[in-house]
């Protein structure tokens, strides 16, 4: 029965006051959360704080959730919203470098070619401004289109393309360092 | 996607580490918490914020309602909220009715308060939530036109019986164990230990244990306003945290001496108490051997907390002020990868190894194996005629990389120690702390754990007591005491939990033990119930008497020590006899027994009576001493809080 419910079935049964629904809700949407959120922020506490700050403050904030956009689109929004507002935060107190520069290489048995490409990605990362990060998240990791990337982060289409060739700019550039190495 | 992208995304899929499963269980059931709550008031007379404006608050509250509650109850707690919102819903229809679930409504979290309803685990939480829920008006009203209409629990019994059956209420034990594994700190306890009576079990074994972790860990809680999660009070830790004046040991006699006083229970006056005081001789400072120091050092990105890495700095500068030119100081760091940031130095060059401290930067994931690895190889090229070799780890817990498997780093550390290189360690900060590798890192290559706090507790550490952290003076020492029947009924030995080792283990030289440096004091108290006493807690035996095995000796009971002389292999004897006379306790033995009722207290109080935390300040007040340093003092403000905390 339930298990079968689709994100817009779940949404109403649970702001009709259904605590399963919304319960299964949360869940099934957790992990989404959490991996944005670890892309944007580069560590892992951090990711989960946010996450859980955004799974606290879901069944109010549902209240405005019209439907008039798909679930996990505004999931997304309110997600790399309350990351973006991180970082700047952070960044306003402590130096730029933070963050993805401090990040957690996470799989315990990675070998030497892992551990090689997780410190390029560590120097990719830390040079991309937050928007950009966001922007990644979205389009290289959740494999979304420019234009609901776009919708998600509240630019035009045009402004997620122009973003994704300053990431690519970003990484021929370390490329290139590499190279003089 | 060009390679570039391609490469991108495996990298950060790479990267990205599982989402940690207790901390998804914890925002879910706070996620269904709250949306029970919402459906309980009428969204018009709650507008959308329900929370503070500050998030950063709303967070730290949630994190400190979880550190309040204790660790198994937190965990009991997850589960149990999470069925918050169908506890209401069952509740709702009959609202004429208060639940009667054999339960108050206050009282702290920490106890362990769970009762089954039909299957429902409940906590004290419940309760609390399905009570606000009746108390309010169920209106179902048309709120603000901004507002869109959310419409009440309209929810009939049996919808609310059939969302509680394909609900998992219950967590299974796999479940509970999971949780348990991934909470964020951890800590190595066992149960208290039970009452022995006598003449079924006389005879007594156990380990020193010179670590001081637990009792800084417990200030800490203490002093943020929480009392501890009952395994983190290790109450032998507490009392030997503070240094006693014992009598020293005689020139050319063993290494410390031992005295054993007996007393009355201030908590039983039917019972006694049997002090067991050693004290490590203190070598002239003049002609300690020289120190070769590495210190390895945890640079993972979680240290770059106030008081963590930089706390650890300073830590490390008021050592660095207290070494002699002969003395040598490596450094090696973990994280990502670990590496020699100092070869070894001549504590002359000062300002070189400032400097290399000053360098140190918080960053990456933490490859603890390798670096203990490094360490150990720096350590034993450094090694030398009479010099003492010894590493200090200093860490906020985590060894993420490099080892899943805290077993076999112990049993690399058991290899090392044999090589001569000691190994302490230095616990940083919370939220990570692992207090159980911690531990067994240090009671395996031979050193002590110490917990960190403040610039205050690394001077006592890492200065006041740095002869006793840094030199040992006799090792794998062994306690065991038989009791003797004739004269006693029961026994308890009072902490030392971790430390118990079977009754042939004492004359196993290959078992190891706690080591007692220089100028250490070790305190050991077992309450004891005298033969004829009204606080016997057993009824005799029908077909077995004392008599049977008695003695007229007189002895209570008998005390054997064994020790090894640094460097030696085979151990030495200690024994003496006992008996229950004498009165009065000294000063010193009345404060440890201040300090080991106070860590009942915390952990479990059900032998103290009515004895409270206004006992035990009291005890401890009367029998301050000198306390050059004022960890008495401290001790007792201490002691207050957690009196007010209890309330």
């Amino acid at each position: 029965m339930l298990m079968q419910a689709n994100d817009q079935n779940l949404v109403a049964l649970a702001n009709n006051g259904d605590g399963e629904a919304f319960g299964q809700l949360v869940s099934r949407h957790y992990d989404r959360i959490y991996n944005v959120a670890f892309r944007i922020l580069g560590r892992k506490s951090d990711a989960e704080d946010l996450t859980q700050d955004v799974c606290a403050n879901l069944a109010t904030k549902m209240q405005s959730f019209r439907g008039d956009a798909k679930f996990t689109t505004w999931l997304y929004r309110l997600t790399t919203n309350a990351a973006l507002d991180r970082l700047r935060a952070r960044a306003s107190r402590a130096k730029a470098a933070d963050g993805w520069g401090a990040f957690e290489v996470a799989s315990r048995q990675a070998d030497r070619e892992q551990q090689q490409e997780l410190e390029w990605l560590q120097t990719a990362m830390a040079q991309l401004d937050p928007d950009l990060r966001a922007t990644v998240a979205l389009v290289v990791s959740e494999e979304m289109t420019h234009a609901a990337a776009g919708a998600v982060l509240g630019v035009s289409e045009g402004t997620i393309s122009w973003r994704m060739s300053k990431v690519k700019e970003a990484l021929r550039d370390i490329a290139k360092q590499e190279e003089q190495i | 996607m060009d390679d570039d992208l391609k490469r991108l995304k495996a990298a950060l899929s790479t990267a990205t580490p599982d989402p940690d499963g207790d901390a998804k269980a914890r925002a879910i059931a706070l996620a269904q918490k709250n949306f029970a709550k919402n459906q309980g008031s009428t969204s018009g007379l709650r507008p959308s914020h329900n929370r503070p404006e500050n998030p950063a608050g709303f967070l730290t509250g949630v994190k400190n309602m979880f550190a309040n509650f204790g660790l198994r109850s937190a965990l009991l707690a997850t589960s149990s909220l999470a069925v918050v919102g169908l506890g209401v819903m069952i509740i709702l229809p009959d609202s004429g009715l208060t639940p009667d679930l054999g339960l108050g409504t206050e009282g702290r979290l920490q106890d362990e308060r769970r009762k089954d309803v039909d299957g429902v685990v409940v906590t004290t939480e419940v309760v609390e939530e399905a009570e606000l829920m009746l108390a309010e008006p169920l209106i179902e009203a048309d709120v603000s036109g901004e507002q869109p209409v959310v419409p009440l629990a309209k929810l009939s019994v049996a919808e609310g019986q059939q969302g509680l059956a394909s609900m998992p209420v219950k967590p299974s034990p796999d479940d509970q164990a999971r949780l348990r594994d991934m909470d964020n700190e951890r800590f190595a306890n066992e149960v208290a230990n039970p009452l022995s009576i006598t003449i079924e079990d006389p005879v007594s074994t156990f380990s020193i244990d010179v670590d001081t972790a637990s009792y800084a860990f417990v200030r800490t809680s203490i002093m943020n306003g929480f009392l501890p999660p009952a395994d983190a009070v290790r109450i032998e830790e507490m009392v030997n945290y503070f240094p006693y004046d014992y009598a020293p040991p005689q020139p050319n006699e063993a290494p410390f001496s031992t005295a054993v006083n007996v007393f009355q229970t201030p908590w039983n006056p039917d019972t006694k108490l049997v002090h067991i005081g050693i004290q490590g001789e203190k070598p002239a400072v003049d002609d300690r051997p020289p120190l070769d120091l590495v210190f390895l050092i945890d640079t993972s990105g979680s240290m770059q907390d106030a008081n963590k890495l930089p706390l650890l700095k300073q830590s490390f500068r008021l050592l660095l002020s207290n070494l002699r030119p002969e003395d040598r100081v490596a450094m090696v760091t973990y994280a990502g990868s670990s590496g020699v940031v100092l070869e070894p130095t001549s504590a002359e060059n000062r300002s070189e190894i400032m400097a290399a401290l000053d360098r140190l930067e918080a960053g990456g994931s933490t490859a603890g194996q390798a670096g203990l690895q490094q360490a150990y190889a720096i350590a034993e090229r450094m090694n030398g005629e009479d010099r003492v070799g010894r590493i200090l780890l200093a860490t906020d817990g985590d060894f993420n990389v490099g080892i899943s498997d805290p077993e076999a780093l112990k049993s690399y550390i058991e290899d090392k120690r044999d090589s001569g290189t000691y190994l302490s360690v230095l616990g940083f900060g919370r939220g990570n702390y692992n207090d159980a590798l911690m531990q067994a890192l240090a009671q395996n290559g031979n050193g002590t754990a110490s917990y960190i706090d403040t610039l205050s507790e690394a001077q006592k550490v890492l200065v006041d007591q740095v002869s006793g952290a840094l030199f040992p003076i006799a090792n794998d020492v062994k306690i065991q005491v038989e009791f003797n029947p004739a004269e006693i009924a029961e026994y308890r030995l009072i902490g030392y939990e971790t430390r118990i080792l079977a009754r042939e283990d004492f004359n196993n030289d290959a078992v190891d033990a706690g080591d007692i440096g220089a100028g250490h004091s070790v305190t050991a108290i077992y309450e004891v119930t005298p033969v004829g006493s009204p606080a016997i807690s057993s009824d005799p035996l029908r077909y077995q008497t004392a008599e049977n095995v008695a003695d007229s000796s007189g002895e209570a009971g008998f005390l054997k020590l064994r020790y090894k002389e640094p460097d030696a292999a085979v151990s030495q004897l200690i024994s003496t006899p006992f008996t229950l006379e004498g009165t009065s306790p000294s000063q010193e033995a009345a404060f440890a027994a201040a300090i080991a009722g106070f860590g009942q207290l915390l952990r479990d109080g059900k032998y103290l009576g009515n004895w409270g935390f206004g006992d035990a300040i009291e005890l401890a007040v009367a029998n301050k001493g000198d306390d050059p340093f004022g960890y008495r003092a401290e001790a007792v403000s201490i002691m207050r809080l957690a009196e007010s905390l209890s309330r």
